[in-house]
């Protein structure tokens, strides 16, 4: 048994950095997970009027924080699209440290997924939120609290796994 | 270090609105010790990315409010969590982070420790001895 204590450790190490290398330290994870979305008052983009987080309450939602300086958003504009026309789910873009023209014209160029469309110009609803980049995206549940938050660009795999079921078991 | 990164600091304040010397003291103290979360490897003081800035302006905010430097840092790890502090703070989670360094040197100070009896041997007898046994063989 002795002699096979380096091969152990050996094992024991790869398995360790094999567990390692699936991580991704560059992703925070959130501590408003469970905690009730910080409220925000915000002015629409998208049509006159303002918008309150309350405005939601009774039904799950999601919000997306997005820009027209952001590429990565780009990637995940097409899904986004596809996910307003396949889900009853309200998609609420929050549109992160913009400006309102290119906003307007990043969305009129692309289309506009989103239900409604509030302008965080600014970024102190951002801080709340514990936005630390774009995209990232937020499914909140009918009682208000966070459910869930993905960082970067929605993948279909992201929305089967992470999104999907979530919705099914709070509509 | 801290002193350059005071006085960048400083030099970045002077074109801005004229604001007490004090509140941007703090800010550096409280800024040095928290991270950027865009260029994770800078401090909150150095960072240039605009997130940084933001958060720069809040923590101003927050101490012009009058919070103090635990309160300051509260509202920030409520809603970034403890990565944004650059000392984790000694709980439950991190207990593994901070013990994990000593666990390991004792492990290894266990595992390296020669056991008694595994001594090499001392060799027997002198060395006249082994020369009368050379010569006993060689004739």
């Amino acid at each position: 048994m002795k002699r096979y204590w380096p091969l152990l450790a050996f094992a024991l190490l790869a398995v360790l950095l094999a567990v390692g290398l699936k991580l991704k330290p560059r992703e925070i994870p959130s501590p408003l997970i469970g905690k009730p979305i910080p409220a925000f008052d915000l002015e629409r983009l998208d049509a006159p009027g303002r918008m309150q987080s309350a405005n939601l309450k009774g039904r799950v939602w999601l919000l997306n924080v997005w820009a027209s300086w952001c590429n990565a958003c780009i990637a995940e504009h097409g899904l986004l699209l596809e996910l307003a026309k396949t889900h009853q789910t309200p998609l609420v873009g929050l549109n992160y440290k913009d400006d309102d023209p290119s906003a307007l014209a990043w969305l009129k160029q692309r289309g506009n997924p989103y239900t409604l469309v509030v302008a965080d110009r600014d970024g102190r609803t951002g801080i709340d939120l514990g936005v630390y980049g774009v995209p990232e995206t937020f499914v909140i549940g009918a009682d208000g609290r966070i459910l869930h938050k993905h960082i970067g660009p929605l993948t279909p795999e992201v929305i089967a796994t992470e999104i999907d079921p979530l919705l099914e078991k709070h509509p | 270090m801290k002193i350059w990164l005071t006085l960048l600091l400083c030099m970045h304040t002077a074109f801005a609105a004229p604001s007490d010397q004090a509140v941007e003291d703090r800010l550096a103290g409280l800024a040095t010790e928290l991270r950027c979360l865009v260029c994770q490897n800078e401090s909150l003081a150095s960072s240039r990315a605009p997130l940084a800035e933001d958060l720069r302006r809040e923590v101003r905010a927050q101490i012009r409010a009058g919070k103090s430097d635990q309160e300051v840092i509260h509202y920030l790890t409520d809603r970034y969590g403890d990565f944004v502090t650059y000392r984790p703070p000694f709980k439950g989670k991190t207990l593994l982070l901070w013990l994990g360094p000593l666990l390991l040197l004792t492990l290894g100070f266990f595992a390296l420790r020669r056991r008694p009896g595994t001594t090499p041997a001392q060799p027997q007898g002198s060395l006249a001895d082994l020369q009368r046994e050379f010569d006993k063989d060689a004739s």
